[in-house]
Protein backbone atom coordinates (compact mmCIF):
# COMPACT_ATOMS: atom_id res chain seq x y z
CA UNK A 1 0.00 0.00 0.00
CA UNK A 2 2.69 2.35 0.98
CA UNK A 3 4.85 0.94 -1.86
CA UNK A 4 1.78 1.91 -4.10
CA UNK A 5 1.26 5.29 -2.75
CA UNK A 6 5.04 6.14 -3.68
CA UNK A 7 4.82 5.21 -7.03
CA UNK A 8 1.43 7.27 -7.44
CA UNK A 9 3.12 10.20 -6.24
CA UNK A 10 6.26 9.61 -8.87
CA UNK A 11 3.97 8.95 -11.49
CA UNK A 12 2.27 12.37 -11.15
CA UNK A 13 5.82 14.16 -10.44
CA UNK A 14 6.54 12.17 -13.65
CA UNK A 15 3.82 13.40 -15.99
CA UNK A 16 3.96 16.90 -14.46
CA UNK A 17 7.92 16.92 -15.76
CA UNK A 18 7.60 14.62 -19.04
CA UNK A 19 3.90 16.48 -19.89
CA UNK A 20 5.27 19.36 -21.14
CA UNK A 21 7.43 17.53 -23.81
CA UNK A 22 5.55 15.06 -25.15
CA UNK A 23 2.83 17.44 -25.16
CA UNK A 24 5.65 19.68 -27.67
CA UNK A 25 6.60 16.26 -28.98
CA UNK A 26 2.93 15.34 -30.36
CA UNK A 27 1.82 18.78 -31.30
CA UNK A 28 4.67 19.33 -33.74
CA UNK A 29 2.49 16.48 -35.41
CA UNK A 30 -0.52 18.07 -35.97
CA UNK A 31 -0.93 20.94 -38.10
CA UNK A 32 -2.08 24.10 -36.37
CA UNK A 33 -5.89 24.16 -37.53
CA UNK A 34 -5.70 20.56 -35.70
CA UNK A 35 -4.14 21.81 -32.89
CA UNK A 36 -6.60 23.80 -31.87
CA UNK A 37 -9.25 21.56 -32.95
CA UNK A 38 -8.00 18.58 -30.77
CA UNK A 39 -5.35 19.45 -28.54
CA UNK A 40 -4.62 16.53 -26.51
CA UNK A 41 -5.30 13.71 -28.62
CA UNK A 42 -3.01 12.01 -31.40
CA UNK A 43 -2.78 13.81 -34.46
CA UNK A 44 -4.85 12.57 -37.51
CA UNK A 45 -3.55 12.29 -39.78
CA UNK A 46 0.28 12.60 -38.87
CA UNK A 47 1.61 15.61 -40.34
CA UNK A 48 5.24 15.66 -40.55
CA UNK A 49 5.57 18.87 -42.42
CA UNK A 50 6.35 21.03 -39.48
CA UNK A 51 9.77 18.88 -38.89
CA UNK A 52 10.92 17.99 -42.32
CA UNK A 53 10.62 21.58 -42.86
CA UNK A 54 12.76 22.77 -39.66
CA UNK A 55 15.13 19.56 -40.12
CA UNK A 56 15.23 21.03 -43.96
CA UNK A 57 15.38 24.88 -43.70
CA UNK A 58 19.32 26.17 -43.56
CA UNK A 59 18.51 28.50 -40.71
CA UNK A 60 18.33 25.62 -37.86
CA UNK A 61 21.31 23.82 -39.05
CA UNK A 62 23.46 27.43 -39.57
CA UNK A 63 22.38 27.52 -35.50
CA UNK A 64 22.82 23.93 -35.06
CA UNK A 65 26.33 24.70 -36.06
CA UNK A 66 26.89 27.81 -34.73
CA UNK A 67 26.41 26.40 -31.22
CA UNK A 68 28.96 23.68 -31.45
CA UNK A 69 31.60 26.29 -32.92
CA UNK A 70 31.17 27.82 -29.82
CA UNK A 71 30.62 25.35 -27.24
CA UNK A 72 33.48 23.27 -28.52
CA UNK A 73 35.83 26.26 -28.79
CA UNK A 74 35.03 27.63 -25.51
CA UNK A 75 35.32 24.29 -23.95
CA UNK A 76 38.82 24.33 -25.32
CA UNK A 77 40.34 27.61 -24.61
CA UNK A 78 38.72 27.18 -20.68
CA UNK A 79 39.92 23.49 -19.70
CA UNK A 80 42.62 24.18 -21.35
CA UNK A 81 43.54 27.41 -19.52
CA UNK A 82 42.55 26.07 -16.23
CA UNK A 83 44.28 23.35 -16.38
CA UNK A 84 47.92 25.06 -16.45
CA UNK A 85 46.43 27.49 -13.89
CA UNK A 86 44.71 24.13 -11.38
CA UNK A 87 47.96 22.90 -11.81
CA UNK A 88 49.82 25.79 -10.02
CA UNK A 89 47.18 25.95 -7.67
CA UNK A 90 47.66 22.62 -7.01
CA UNK A 91 51.14 21.42 -6.82
CA UNK A 92 53.08 24.78 -6.14
CA UNK A 93 53.29 26.23 -3.07
CA UNK A 94 54.51 30.44 -3.37
CA UNK A 95 53.57 33.44 -1.75
CA UNK A 96 50.08 35.14 -3.00
CA UNK A 97 48.94 31.51 -3.85
CA UNK A 98 45.88 31.55 -1.71
CA UNK A 99 45.22 35.66 -2.64
CA UNK A 100 45.61 34.78 -6.56
CA UNK A 101 43.21 31.62 -5.98
CA UNK A 102 40.33 33.32 -3.91
CA UNK A 103 40.21 35.89 -6.74
CA UNK A 104 39.58 33.31 -9.05
CA UNK A 105 36.60 31.62 -6.47
CA UNK A 106 35.01 34.96 -5.89
CA UNK A 107 34.51 35.11 -9.66
CA UNK A 108 31.74 32.06 -8.70
CA UNK A 109 29.40 34.99 -7.52
CA UNK A 110 29.97 36.79 -10.75
CA UNK A 111 26.75 36.42 -13.40
CA UNK A 112 27.19 37.82 -16.93
CA UNK A 113 24.78 40.73 -16.00
CA UNK A 114 27.25 42.66 -14.00
CA UNK A 115 29.93 42.79 -16.49
CA UNK A 116 27.64 42.94 -19.81
CA UNK A 117 27.71 46.83 -20.31
CA UNK A 118 31.47 47.04 -20.29
CA UNK A 119 31.67 43.63 -21.98
CA UNK A 120 29.60 44.97 -24.89
CA UNK A 121 31.70 48.44 -25.04
CA UNK A 122 34.99 45.96 -25.33
CA UNK A 123 33.90 43.90 -27.75
CA UNK A 124 32.03 46.70 -29.56
CA UNK A 125 35.86 48.47 -29.77
CA UNK A 126 37.42 45.10 -30.70
CA UNK A 127 35.32 45.00 -33.55
CA UNK A 128 34.39 41.36 -32.35
CA UNK A 129 30.54 42.05 -32.79
CA UNK A 130 29.04 39.39 -35.09
CA UNK A 131 31.88 37.58 -34.47
CA UNK A 132 31.47 34.15 -32.47
CA UNK A 133 35.00 35.05 -30.61
CA UNK A 134 32.83 37.88 -28.74
CA UNK A 135 30.91 34.99 -27.49
CA UNK A 136 34.02 32.54 -26.95
CA UNK A 137 36.63 34.57 -25.33
CA UNK A 138 33.97 35.74 -22.38
CA UNK A 139 32.06 32.59 -22.00
CA UNK A 140 35.98 30.88 -21.83
CA UNK A 141 36.79 33.98 -18.94
CA UNK A 142 33.30 33.02 -17.19
CA UNK A 143 34.04 29.46 -16.60
CA UNK A 144 37.29 29.88 -14.99
CA UNK A 145 36.38 29.61 -12.32
CA UNK A 146 34.18 26.59 -11.41
CA UNK A 147 36.87 24.80 -14.13
CA UNK A 148 40.01 25.55 -12.22
CA UNK A 149 37.84 25.09 -8.41
CA UNK A 150 37.48 21.02 -9.78
CA UNK A 151 40.82 20.77 -11.77
CA UNK A 152 42.68 21.41 -8.80
CA UNK A 153 40.34 19.19 -6.46
CA UNK A 154 41.40 16.62 -8.87
CA UNK A 155 44.83 17.18 -9.30
CA UNK A 156 45.79 17.10 -5.16
CA UNK A 157 44.17 13.87 -5.15
CA UNK A 158 47.40 12.73 -7.61
CA UNK A 159 50.16 10.71 -5.09
CA UNK A 160 53.56 13.27 -4.81
CA UNK A 161 55.48 10.31 -5.14
CA UNK A 162 54.23 10.25 -8.69
CA UNK A 163 55.65 13.18 -9.14
CA UNK A 164 59.20 12.42 -7.27
CA UNK A 165 59.19 9.49 -9.76
CA UNK A 166 58.33 11.46 -12.76
CA UNK A 167 61.54 14.33 -11.87
CA UNK A 168 63.36 11.43 -11.04
CA UNK A 169 62.84 10.44 -14.71
CA UNK A 170 63.98 13.78 -15.79
CA UNK A 171 60.47 15.24 -16.70
CA UNK A 172 60.03 19.00 -16.38
CA UNK A 173 57.32 20.78 -14.76
CA UNK A 174 55.43 21.03 -18.41
CA UNK A 175 56.34 17.50 -19.21
CA UNK A 176 55.13 15.72 -15.77
CA UNK A 177 51.80 18.32 -16.30
CA UNK A 178 51.56 17.11 -19.88
CA UNK A 179 52.57 13.07 -20.00
CA UNK A 180 51.32 12.60 -16.22
CA UNK A 181 49.03 14.93 -14.71
CA UNK A 182 46.64 15.27 -17.53
CA UNK A 183 46.28 11.32 -18.71
CA UNK A 184 45.70 10.98 -15.19
CA UNK A 185 43.00 13.24 -14.95
CA UNK A 186 40.74 12.29 -17.88
CA UNK A 187 37.87 11.45 -16.18
CA UNK A 188 37.99 15.09 -14.36
CA UNK A 189 38.63 16.90 -17.32
CA UNK A 190 35.67 14.84 -19.34
CA UNK A 191 33.34 16.45 -16.39
CA UNK A 192 34.21 19.84 -16.55
CA UNK A 193 34.25 19.44 -20.36
CA UNK A 194 30.79 18.67 -20.59
CA UNK A 195 29.60 21.38 -18.01
CA UNK A 196 31.40 23.77 -20.01
CA UNK A 197 29.62 22.63 -23.32
CA UNK A 198 26.26 23.17 -21.30
CA UNK A 199 26.83 25.95 -20.18
CA UNK A 200 27.81 27.47 -23.16
CA UNK A 201 24.91 25.82 -25.35
CA UNK A 202 22.43 27.35 -22.86
CA UNK A 203 24.10 30.75 -23.13
CA UNK A 204 21.73 33.51 -24.32
CA UNK A 205 22.23 36.72 -22.76
CA UNK A 206 25.74 37.08 -25.04
CA UNK A 207 25.07 35.93 -28.11
CA UNK A 208 22.04 37.84 -27.74
CA UNK A 209 23.95 41.09 -27.52
CA UNK A 210 27.47 40.31 -29.61
CA UNK A 211 25.11 38.54 -32.96
CA UNK A 212 22.89 41.08 -34.71
CA UNK A 213 23.10 39.29 -37.67
CA UNK A 214 21.64 36.00 -38.15
CA UNK A 215 24.42 34.35 -39.32
CA UNK A 216 25.96 33.48 -36.34
CA UNK A 217 22.52 33.04 -34.23
CA UNK A 218 22.92 30.25 -31.26
CA UNK A 219 19.84 27.55 -31.24
CA UNK A 220 18.00 30.17 -27.76
CA UNK A 221 18.46 32.58 -30.54
CA UNK A 222 16.99 30.98 -33.06
CA UNK A 223 14.15 29.49 -30.72
CA UNK A 224 13.09 32.94 -29.43
CA UNK A 225 13.38 34.19 -33.18
CA UNK A 226 10.98 31.65 -34.71
CA UNK A 227 8.63 32.22 -31.74
CA UNK A 228 8.42 36.42 -32.85
CA UNK A 229 8.13 35.22 -36.81
CA UNK A 230 5.32 32.42 -36.69
CA UNK A 231 3.88 33.73 -33.50
CA UNK A 232 -0.14 32.35 -34.77
CA UNK A 233 1.40 28.69 -36.00
CA UNK A 234 1.81 26.91 -32.76
CA UNK A 235 2.04 23.67 -34.03
CA UNK A 236 5.42 24.74 -36.15
CA UNK A 237 6.87 26.79 -33.11
CA UNK A 238 6.39 24.16 -31.03
CA UNK A 239 8.34 21.53 -33.90
CA UNK A 240 11.13 24.25 -33.74
CA UNK A 241 11.34 23.59 -30.26
CA UNK A 242 11.90 19.86 -29.89
CA UNK A 243 13.74 19.90 -32.80
CA UNK A 244 16.13 22.10 -30.77
CA UNK A 245 15.84 20.70 -27.49
CA UNK A 246 17.05 17.59 -29.25
CA UNK A 247 21.07 18.35 -28.99
CA UNK A 248 20.86 18.94 -25.51
CA UNK A 249 19.00 15.82 -24.60
CA UNK A 250 21.24 13.63 -26.59
CA UNK A 251 24.22 15.24 -25.30
CA UNK A 252 22.53 14.54 -21.69
CA UNK A 253 21.94 10.48 -22.56
CA UNK A 254 25.39 10.17 -23.32
CA UNK A 255 27.10 12.57 -20.73
CA UNK A 256 24.60 12.20 -17.64
CA UNK A 257 27.49 10.27 -15.78
CA UNK A 258 29.54 13.07 -15.74
CA UNK A 259 27.57 15.89 -15.64
CA UNK A 260 25.91 14.69 -12.33
CA UNK A 261 28.98 14.00 -10.99
CA UNK A 262 29.96 17.33 -12.26
CA UNK A 263 27.68 19.49 -10.86
CA UNK A 264 27.74 17.48 -7.33
CA UNK A 265 31.43 17.97 -7.09
CA UNK A 266 31.34 21.47 -8.22
CA UNK A 267 28.75 22.64 -5.56
CA UNK A 268 29.26 20.83 -2.52
CA UNK A 269 33.60 21.17 -3.03
CA UNK A 270 33.28 24.53 -4.72
CA UNK B 1 39.90 14.84 -0.28
CA UNK B 2 42.34 13.61 1.64
CA UNK B 3 44.57 17.14 1.85
CA UNK B 4 47.54 15.95 4.08
CA UNK B 5 48.39 12.87 1.81
CA UNK B 6 48.64 15.83 -0.74
CA UNK B 7 50.74 18.26 0.13
CA UNK B 8 51.65 20.41 -2.73
CA UNK B 9 55.35 20.12 -3.87
CA UNK B 10 57.75 22.51 -5.37
CA UNK B 11 58.39 20.78 -8.53
CA UNK B 12 60.74 22.96 -10.26
CA UNK B 13 63.01 23.44 -6.78
CA UNK B 14 63.26 19.24 -6.87
CA UNK B 15 64.16 18.84 -10.29
CA UNK B 16 66.96 21.10 -10.24
CA UNK B 17 69.00 19.84 -7.25
CA UNK B 18 72.65 21.79 -8.23
CA UNK B 19 72.16 25.62 -9.11
CA UNK B 20 72.02 28.15 -6.49
CA UNK B 21 68.88 29.05 -4.47
CA UNK B 22 68.30 32.09 -6.64
CA UNK B 23 68.42 30.44 -10.05
CA UNK B 24 66.37 28.03 -8.54
CA UNK B 25 63.93 30.63 -7.51
CA UNK B 26 63.49 32.31 -10.49
CA UNK B 27 62.99 28.74 -12.57
CA UNK B 28 60.06 27.92 -10.32
CA UNK B 29 59.04 31.90 -10.29
CA UNK B 30 58.99 31.48 -14.26
CA UNK B 31 57.05 28.17 -14.44
CA UNK B 32 54.30 29.53 -11.84
CA UNK B 33 54.21 32.49 -14.01
CA UNK B 34 53.97 31.08 -17.35
CA UNK B 35 51.44 28.39 -16.38
CA UNK B 36 49.09 31.11 -14.47
CA UNK B 37 49.63 33.85 -17.17
CA UNK B 38 47.13 32.73 -19.72
CA UNK B 39 44.15 32.26 -17.27
CA UNK B 40 44.94 35.74 -15.37
CA UNK B 41 44.94 37.42 -18.77
CA UNK B 42 41.72 35.86 -20.16
CA UNK B 43 39.96 36.59 -16.77
CA UNK B 44 41.59 39.55 -15.68
CA UNK B 45 40.48 41.33 -19.14
CA UNK B 46 37.08 39.47 -19.40
CA UNK B 47 35.96 39.53 -16.12
CA UNK B 48 37.37 41.65 -13.77
CA UNK B 49 38.34 44.92 -15.85
CA UNK B 50 34.64 45.00 -16.87
CA UNK B 51 33.67 44.47 -13.91
CA UNK B 52 35.71 47.05 -12.68
CA UNK B 53 34.52 49.14 -15.46
CA UNK B 54 30.88 48.99 -14.83
CA UNK B 55 31.78 50.15 -11.13
CA UNK B 56 33.53 53.21 -12.96
CA UNK B 57 30.78 53.77 -15.11
CA UNK B 58 27.90 53.88 -11.96
CA UNK B 59 29.32 57.20 -11.20
CA UNK B 60 28.52 59.04 -14.86
CA UNK B 61 25.38 59.42 -16.41
CA UNK B 62 26.63 58.25 -19.65
CA UNK B 63 24.59 56.98 -23.02
CA UNK B 64 27.11 54.45 -24.02
CA UNK B 65 28.58 56.46 -26.93
CA UNK B 66 32.36 58.72 -26.39
CA UNK B 67 33.94 58.92 -23.14
CA UNK B 68 31.78 58.91 -19.93
CA UNK B 69 32.22 62.92 -18.40
CA UNK B 70 29.48 63.61 -16.95
CA UNK B 71 30.52 62.84 -13.21
CA UNK B 72 27.43 62.20 -11.29
CA UNK B 73 29.07 60.26 -7.56
CA UNK B 74 26.40 58.58 -6.20
CA UNK B 75 23.45 60.44 -8.11
CA UNK B 76 22.68 56.99 -10.25
CA UNK B 77 22.86 54.92 -6.61
CA UNK B 78 19.86 57.65 -4.91
CA UNK B 79 17.96 57.25 -7.78
CA UNK B 80 18.57 53.45 -7.32
CA UNK B 81 16.49 53.47 -3.90
CA UNK B 82 13.81 56.06 -5.16
CA UNK B 83 12.69 53.76 -8.30
CA UNK B 84 9.91 51.92 -7.60
CA UNK B 85 10.82 49.90 -10.24
CA UNK B 86 14.06 49.16 -8.64
CA UNK B 87 12.30 48.49 -5.36
CA UNK B 88 9.98 46.20 -6.64
CA UNK B 89 12.75 43.78 -8.11
CA UNK B 90 14.08 43.71 -5.10
CA UNK B 91 10.37 42.61 -3.51
CA UNK B 92 9.85 40.30 -6.27
CA UNK B 93 13.51 39.13 -5.74
CA UNK B 94 13.39 38.27 -1.95
CA UNK B 95 9.06 36.63 -3.27
CA UNK B 96 11.46 34.56 -5.63
CA UNK B 97 13.61 33.33 -3.00
CA UNK B 98 11.10 32.53 -0.25
CA UNK B 99 9.28 30.28 -2.74
CA UNK B 100 12.50 28.48 -3.57
CA UNK B 101 13.57 27.66 -0.53
CA UNK B 102 9.97 27.31 0.98
CA UNK B 103 8.54 25.63 -1.46
CA UNK B 104 10.40 24.36 -3.98
CA UNK B 105 13.67 23.06 -1.70
CA UNK B 106 11.36 20.50 0.28
CA UNK B 107 9.41 19.62 -2.85
CA UNK B 108 12.90 18.47 -4.21
CA UNK B 109 13.88 16.70 -0.78
CA UNK B 110 10.98 14.74 -0.48
CA UNK B 111 11.39 13.68 -4.01
CA UNK B 112 15.08 12.86 -3.38
CA UNK B 113 13.91 10.59 0.24
CA UNK B 114 11.53 8.97 -1.89
CA UNK B 115 14.01 7.96 -4.72
CA UNK B 116 16.65 7.31 -2.54
CA UNK B 117 14.75 4.19 -1.37
CA UNK B 118 14.98 1.06 -3.21
CA UNK B 119 11.73 1.64 -5.82
CA UNK B 120 11.44 -0.10 -9.05
CA UNK B 121 12.50 2.21 -11.98
CA UNK B 122 14.14 4.82 -10.09
CA UNK B 123 17.23 4.96 -12.16
CA UNK B 124 14.66 6.38 -14.69
CA UNK B 125 13.63 8.74 -12.05
CA UNK B 126 15.97 10.13 -11.66
CA UNK B 127 16.96 10.76 -15.36
CA UNK B 128 13.75 11.89 -16.01
CA UNK B 129 13.45 14.60 -13.46
CA UNK B 130 17.01 15.61 -14.05
CA UNK B 131 16.48 16.24 -18.03
CA UNK B 132 14.57 19.84 -17.84
CA UNK B 133 18.10 21.26 -16.07
CA UNK B 134 19.77 20.78 -19.44
CA UNK B 135 17.60 22.74 -21.25
CA UNK B 136 18.25 26.10 -21.93
CA UNK B 137 16.33 28.63 -20.26
CA UNK B 138 15.75 30.45 -23.10
CA UNK B 139 13.93 27.30 -24.74
CA UNK B 140 12.39 26.40 -21.53
CA UNK B 141 11.04 30.02 -21.69
CA UNK B 142 9.63 29.45 -25.42
CA UNK B 143 8.18 26.43 -24.57
CA UNK B 144 5.89 27.47 -21.73
CA UNK B 145 4.60 30.89 -23.03
CA UNK B 146 3.10 28.33 -25.53
CA UNK B 147 1.59 25.92 -22.85
CA UNK B 148 0.62 28.46 -20.71
CA UNK B 149 -1.43 30.72 -23.36
CA UNK B 150 -4.13 32.42 -21.55
CA UNK B 151 -7.51 30.37 -22.24
CA UNK B 152 -5.65 28.95 -26.08
CA UNK B 153 -2.97 26.73 -24.01
CA UNK B 154 -3.33 23.26 -23.17
CA UNK B 155 -2.62 24.17 -19.82
CA UNK B 156 -5.79 26.07 -19.09
CA UNK B 157 -7.92 23.33 -21.57
CA UNK B 158 -6.86 20.54 -18.98
CA UNK B 159 -7.64 22.67 -16.28
CA UNK B 160 -11.40 23.59 -17.37
CA UNK B 161 -11.61 20.05 -18.54
CA UNK B 162 -11.29 19.19 -15.06
CA UNK B 163 -13.66 21.76 -13.66
CA UNK B 164 -10.21 23.89 -12.78
CA UNK B 165 -10.32 26.83 -15.11
CA UNK B 166 -10.65 29.23 -12.45
CA UNK B 167 -7.08 28.41 -11.30
CA UNK B 168 -5.82 28.84 -14.65
CA UNK B 169 -6.79 32.10 -17.08
CA UNK B 170 -3.97 34.24 -17.11
CA UNK B 171 -0.68 32.52 -16.28
CA UNK B 172 1.85 34.99 -17.52
CA UNK B 173 -0.46 37.73 -18.85
CA UNK B 174 -1.46 39.13 -15.76
CA UNK B 175 0.77 41.16 -12.88
CA UNK B 176 -1.24 39.14 -9.98
CA UNK B 177 0.01 35.60 -11.66
CA UNK B 178 2.85 36.09 -13.35
CA UNK B 179 5.44 35.97 -11.24
CA UNK B 180 4.16 32.62 -9.18
CA UNK B 181 3.35 30.83 -13.08
CA UNK B 182 7.34 32.01 -12.99
CA UNK B 183 8.45 30.51 -10.16
CA UNK B 184 6.48 27.35 -11.10
CA UNK B 185 8.40 27.03 -14.15
CA UNK B 186 11.55 27.63 -12.46
CA UNK B 187 10.79 24.98 -10.20
CA UNK B 188 9.91 22.43 -13.40
CA UNK B 189 13.63 23.39 -14.35
CA UNK B 190 15.11 23.17 -11.11
CA UNK B 191 13.54 20.60 -8.54
CA UNK B 192 15.42 18.03 -10.48
CA UNK B 193 19.25 19.61 -9.95
CA UNK B 194 18.51 19.83 -6.33
CA UNK B 195 17.02 16.61 -5.85
CA UNK B 196 20.12 15.52 -7.30
CA UNK B 197 22.22 17.11 -5.23
CA UNK B 198 20.65 15.68 -1.78
CA UNK B 199 20.50 12.36 -3.19
CA UNK B 200 24.15 12.69 -3.30
CA UNK B 201 24.21 13.84 -0.03
CA UNK B 202 21.61 11.26 1.27
CA UNK B 203 24.14 8.67 -0.39
CA UNK B 204 26.86 9.45 2.15
CA UNK B 205 24.62 8.75 5.00
CA UNK B 206 26.23 5.49 6.66
CA UNK B 207 23.03 3.01 6.57
CA UNK B 208 24.60 2.18 10.17
CA UNK B 209 23.40 5.49 11.72
CA UNK B 210 19.69 5.04 10.58
CA UNK B 211 19.77 1.17 11.47
CA UNK B 212 21.08 2.03 15.02
CA UNK B 213 18.68 4.67 15.07
CA UNK B 214 15.91 2.16 14.04
CA UNK B 215 17.10 -0.35 16.83
CA UNK B 216 16.83 2.76 19.47
CA UNK B 217 13.10 2.88 18.35
CA UNK B 218 12.90 5.55 15.91
CA UNK B 219 10.31 6.03 13.46
CA UNK B 220 10.47 6.71 9.95
CA UNK B 221 9.77 10.29 10.98
CA UNK B 222 12.19 10.45 13.49
CA UNK B 223 14.93 9.31 11.83
CA UNK B 224 14.00 11.66 9.33
CA UNK B 225 13.95 14.98 11.05
CA UNK B 226 16.88 13.98 13.52
CA UNK B 227 19.17 11.69 11.62
CA UNK B 228 19.08 12.37 8.25
CA UNK B 229 18.17 16.50 8.21
CA UNK B 230 21.02 16.89 10.29
CA UNK B 231 23.32 14.54 8.38
CA UNK B 232 22.82 16.18 5.35
CA UNK B 233 22.99 19.78 6.61
CA UNK B 234 26.10 20.68 4.18
CA UNK B 235 24.39 19.47 1.33
CA UNK B 236 21.27 21.61 1.69
CA UNK B 237 22.97 24.50 2.94
CA UNK B 238 24.83 24.64 -0.48
CA UNK B 239 21.59 24.78 -2.14
CA UNK B 240 19.63 27.10 -0.57
CA UNK B 241 22.91 29.44 -1.35
CA UNK B 242 22.57 28.21 -5.13
CA UNK B 243 19.12 28.43 -5.17
CA UNK B 244 19.05 32.08 -3.63
CA UNK B 245 22.31 33.14 -6.07
CA UNK B 246 20.21 31.96 -8.82
CA UNK B 247 17.07 33.90 -7.96
CA UNK B 248 18.99 36.93 -7.53
CA UNK B 249 20.56 37.16 -11.22
CA UNK B 250 17.31 35.51 -12.92
CA UNK B 251 17.08 36.87 -16.41
CA UNK B 252 17.33 34.37 -19.84
CA UNK B 253 13.99 33.21 -18.46
CA UNK B 254 11.61 36.15 -17.36
CA UNK B 255 13.04 37.86 -20.87
CA UNK B 256 12.10 35.32 -22.85
CA UNK B 257 8.68 34.87 -21.43
CA UNK B 258 7.61 38.59 -20.67
CA UNK B 259 10.23 41.16 -21.00
CA UNK B 260 9.26 41.84 -17.16
CA UNK B 261 5.75 42.60 -17.71
CA UNK B 262 2.85 42.83 -17.73
CA UNK B 263 3.63 46.39 -16.47
CA UNK B 264 7.01 45.76 -14.47
CA UNK B 265 5.05 42.76 -12.48
CA UNK B 266 7.64 40.27 -13.55
CA UNK B 267 11.13 42.82 -14.05
CA UNK B 268 14.03 40.93 -11.91
CA UNK B 269 17.47 43.30 -11.20
CA UNK B 270 19.06 42.08 -14.48
CA UNK B 271 15.43 42.58 -16.29
CA UNK B 272 15.35 45.97 -15.38
CA UNK B 273 19.22 46.50 -15.88
CA UNK B 274 18.90 45.31 -19.29
CA UNK B 275 16.30 47.84 -20.54
CA UNK B 276 18.02 50.25 -18.98
CA UNK B 277 21.64 49.88 -20.62
CA UNK B 278 20.48 48.42 -24.17
CA UNK B 279 17.10 49.36 -24.88
CA UNK B 280 16.99 52.92 -22.82
CA UNK B 281 21.06 53.57 -23.40
CA UNK B 282 21.23 55.24 -19.92
CA UNK B 283 24.24 53.15 -19.59
CA UNK B 284 25.77 54.99 -16.27
CA UNK B 285 22.24 54.31 -14.47
CA UNK B 286 22.06 50.60 -15.39
CA UNK B 287 26.01 50.17 -14.57
CA UNK B 288 24.74 51.18 -11.35
CA UNK B 289 22.00 48.13 -10.87
CA UNK B 290 24.65 45.63 -12.03
CA UNK B 291 26.81 46.78 -9.63
CA UNK B 292 23.87 46.75 -7.15
CA UNK B 293 23.07 42.94 -8.20
CA UNK B 294 27.01 41.81 -7.57
CA UNK B 295 26.87 43.88 -4.33
CA UNK B 296 23.61 42.08 -2.87
CA UNK B 297 25.19 38.29 -4.44
CA UNK B 298 28.55 38.96 -2.60
CA UNK B 299 27.14 40.55 0.34
CA UNK B 300 24.95 37.34 0.82
CA UNK B 301 27.70 34.96 -0.33
CA UNK B 302 29.99 36.18 2.58
CA UNK B 303 27.26 36.47 5.26
CA UNK B 304 25.95 32.84 4.31
CA UNK B 305 29.79 31.84 4.43
CA UNK B 306 30.69 33.16 7.31
CA UNK B 307 27.43 32.21 9.65
CA UNK B 308 25.80 29.30 8.17
CA UNK B 309 28.83 27.30 5.87
CA UNK B 310 31.41 28.14 8.01
CA UNK B 311 31.24 24.27 9.38
CA UNK B 312 31.23 22.82 6.02
CA UNK B 313 34.84 22.78 5.32
CA UNK B 314 34.84 22.03 1.49
CA UNK B 315 31.72 24.70 0.72
CA UNK B 316 33.81 27.57 0.84
CA UNK B 317 33.63 29.83 -1.75
CA UNK B 318 35.32 32.98 -0.74
CA UNK B 319 36.81 31.93 2.46
CA UNK B 320 39.57 29.70 1.57
CA UNK B 321 42.28 30.80 3.49
CA UNK B 322 41.47 28.09 6.00
CA UNK B 323 42.27 25.10 3.81
CA UNK B 324 46.38 25.05 2.34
Amino acid sequence: MRRLSQHAILWVVGIFVVGPLIYGVISGFKSTAQLSGNMFGLPSPWVTSNYTAVLGSAGFWRQIFSSTLIAVATTIIAVGVSALAAFVFARFAFRGREVVFTLFTIGLMFPFAVAILPLFVLLRSFDLLDNPLGVILPQAAFALPLTIIVLRGFFRTIPAELEEAAIIDGCSAFGFFWRVLLPMARPALGTVSVLAIVTSWNNYLLPLLVFNEPKWWTIPLGVQQFQGQYAADTARILAYVVAAMVPALAFYSVAERQLIGGLTAGATKG
Amino acid sequence: MTLAATRPVDVAAASAPTPSRGRRNLRTWATIVSFLLPALVLFGSLVLIPIGVALYLSMFKWGGFGPPTDFVGLDNFTRMFQDSVFLGDLWRGFLLILFSVGIQLPFALAMAVLLNQKLRGRAIYRLLFFAPYVLSEAITGVLFSMLLQPGAGPADHLLGSVGLQSLGGKWFADGSTVLVTIFLVITWKYFGFHMMLYLAGLQGIPTEVLEAASIDGAGAWQRFRHVTLPLLGPTIRISVFLSVIGAIQLFDLVWVITRGGPTHASETMAVTMFQFGFKRFEVGYASAISVAILGISLVFALIYQRFVMRRDLEGAVTNMRARR
